[in-house]
């Protein structure tokens, strides 16, 4: 039998959120939604993991301190130590009061930038790259859920009514 | 869904609906700029070139073109330094703090707000630029391995913090402004209105990144800008603290105090939301956004210059008592001159702007009215400039020795700079206003429901 996608669309986020409720109620598979701001709680209702986004950011953030520190120690304690107003400059711990703000401004933007460049990668993002949402309403004021059939599309279809969808456009794959 | 108690004013006026956002948002874009944007940015783009003009002067005859001398080193140049970086600092608070506190009034002018923050460092970062004297040799305040014997920056003084602070803030805010900013070049490129160009067209498409608002980048773009508001919010308050610092750090009568860094991070946020309401109350009426940047919006600004601005008033007055408490006499003669010596125009000019007119959002009256208001974001900004003006030059121009005590005047040059660059911020400002989803529209439509007119009114 051949795959048919679905594409339910809906005009309200609340009406989205209960048809999903009741579409994973029935053992239906989601494929994806596409929204045009971000709805609370529909990562929850379509059964997505937590993001790691923020984790990633706390080890880049260790890496920018550990790199800062290194780049310091080497140039002000090992390559070439001065006596710049008196401040020890024999060990690093010692002179490490003045460099606490170099050492935060390397964490905040290792973690801020590679960060943003792993967001942009796992999502696939970068410049230049053409759209993918299936209508550009997406972006406006719809949403769409996309749910792929195998066989009989017709309860998938009656639910997605039931629920409120507007419109139920069906594709061959 | 969000829920919002039914007695806070709406902030979306005039009944929206999702569309009616989003249209509202690309106007501007897909419109013609009318008659008013023109002369404006005729206007900016005149100072501007005059101040190109006067910085090849400077850069061409050395800093002896500015009113420098011996005694004052720094004036113009480092004052307007600092008052460019202070006013990036609201829109940082904006798009940062006030995510952290779940202030949903930001969403409106929070896209805006960064922007004037990028636009701003950009200014501030000319200035060391251009003292440097040498500007082609920039490259030099930055830790890279050399032929000069290995000579390394020093990691001790304040003026290389501050090479990092800004340069981590600038690229962290951009960086910050462009992620919020994918959702929303998606939405105008998915518009494919029939006013823009198709050149433009492929702009925006290339600009959205290929954005198509999955649940899963949904929800992690939500988390990135958590994350980074965590990161910009320290960001904020260490930039003006190691600005601070260049002075603080310092063994001059009148900077070398401990109130400095969070006296500057609030005077920075002082001047900052000044500047915000200055050009927000200009761009709704230019660019019709009126039923998004509300008189609510304005009275929670007004409410934090009022508070930062009383701040900086005890800070100014905290100066003064522990210069007489410290009972060392060239501190208090720094501040007994600062008060009444030969600048004490300047010292009145700061204390009447800063510290009296803001008292005046007291009243409701006052700080529910766009005129009044627009009026004293002006004496803010003032203020603020002579601010930085009064703790850089009347510290200076009475130094050690009295025989080398002396005054500052600005020549034409310091003062074509100074426009110039506030040319350079409006033609900036301006060009963003007609080519960027000004809103941030994505966000915007998340409160709709729970703060709109339309939805308020039902329940």
């Amino acid at each position: 039998m051949s795959t048919k996608t679905l594409h339910g669309i809906f005009d309200d986020e609340e009406i989205l959120l209960s048809s999903v409720k009741e579409i994973r109620a029935n053992k239906i598979d989601i494929k994806e939604v596409y929204s045009p701001f971000p709805i609370h709680g529909l990562d929850k209702a379509l059964g997505i993991k937590e993001t790691r986004m923020a984790i990633t950011a706390f080890i880049y953030g260790c890496v920018g301190l550990s790199l800062g520190a290194l780049m310091i120690y080497n140039i002000m304690i090992i390559d070439w130590p001065q006596n710049i107003g008196g401040k020890p400059n024999f060990t690093f711990y010692h002179n490490l009061p003045a460099f606490v703000p170099v050492l935060f401004e390397c964490t905040v933007m290792f973690a801020a930038h590679l960060m943003s460049i792993t967001y942009l990668i796992r999502c696939g993002l970068f410049p230049g790259s053409s759209e993918k949402n299936p209508d550009p309403r997406t972006t406006d004021d719809k949403f769409l859920m996309e749910i792929k059939v195998d066989g009989d599309i017709s309860k998938v279809k009656e639910i997605l009514a039931k629920t409120g969808a507007l419109e139920i456009n069906e594709k061959d794959d | 869904m969000q829920k919002e108690a039914e007695i806070r004013d709406p902030l979306i006026l005039g009944n929206k609906t999702y569309h009616d956002i989003t249209v509202d948002v690309a106007r501007p874009v897909e419109g013609k700029a009318n008659k008013y944007w023109w002369i404006l940015f005729s206007l900016s783009l005149l100072l501007f070139i005059w101040g190109v003009l006067c910085i090849a002067y400077t850069i061409g005859t050395g800093i002896g073109a500015w009113g420098l001398n011996k005694t004052v080193n720094w004036a113009w140049d480092i004052t307007n330094f600092v008052w460019w970086i202070g006013i990036g600092h609201a829109g940082t608070l904006i798009s940062a703090v006030l995510l952290l506190f779940r202030q949903k009034w930001r969403m409106a002018i929070n896209r805006s707000a960064e922007a004037m923050t990028i636009f701003g460092v950009v200014q501030a970062g000319l200035f060391p630029l251009i003292h440097m004297g040498r500007p082609w040799l920039a490259y030099w305040v930055l830790p890279i391995p050399n032929q000069f014997g290995s000579l390394w920056v020093n990691f001790n003084s304040p003026l290389l913090w501050d090479v990092f602070a800004i340069s981590t803030y600038l690229s962290v805010s951009v960086v910050f402004w462009y992620i919020g900013l994918i959702p929303d070049f998606a939405m105008l490129r998915d518009r494919m209105s029939s006013t823009l160009s198709p050149m433009k067209k492929k702009l925006y498409a290339f600009l959205a990144f290929g954005w198509s608002g999955r649940a899963k980048h949904w929800q992690r773009f939500e988390e990135v800008s958590l994350v980074l508001a965590g990161l910009a919010t320290p960001l904020v308050f260490s930039v003006h603290s190691i600005v601070s610092m260049d002075f603080a750090t310092s063994v001059i009568p009148g900077w070398h105090t401990t109130i400095f860094p969070p006296y500057f991070v609030l005077g920075a946020l002082f001047s900052g939301f000044a500047m915000v309401e200055t050009l927000l109350i200009i761009m709704r009426k230019v660019v019709n956004l009126e039923a998004y940047i509300t008189i609510k919006h304005v009275e929670y600004m007004n409410v934090i210059i009022l508070l930062t601005g009383s701040l900086v008033g005890t800070a100014y007055i905290t100066e003064l008592f522990m210069a007489w408490y410290s009972g060392v006499e060239f501190e208090q003669y720094a501040f007994l001159n600062r008060a009444t010596g030969p600048y004490w125009w300047a010292y009145a000019i700061m204390m009447t702007c800063n510290v009296l007119t803001p008292q005046l959002y007291w009243f409701r009256s006052i700080r529910t009215s766009f005129v009044a208001t627009f009026i004293l974001s002006i004496f803010v900004n003032i203020g603020m400039w002579f601010e930085r003006f009064v703790i850089i030059v009347t510290s200076l121009h009475r130094d050690f020795l009295p025989t080398s005590w002396t005054m500052f005047s600005p020549t034409f040059i310091d003062i074509g700079i100074y426009l110039g660059t506030i040319g350079f911020f409006f033609t900036l400002f301006l060009m963003y206003a007609r080519t960027f989803p000004v809103i941030a529209q994505a966000e915007l439509k998340t409160i709709l429901k729970s703060s709109g007119s339309e939805f308020k009114n039902k329940k």
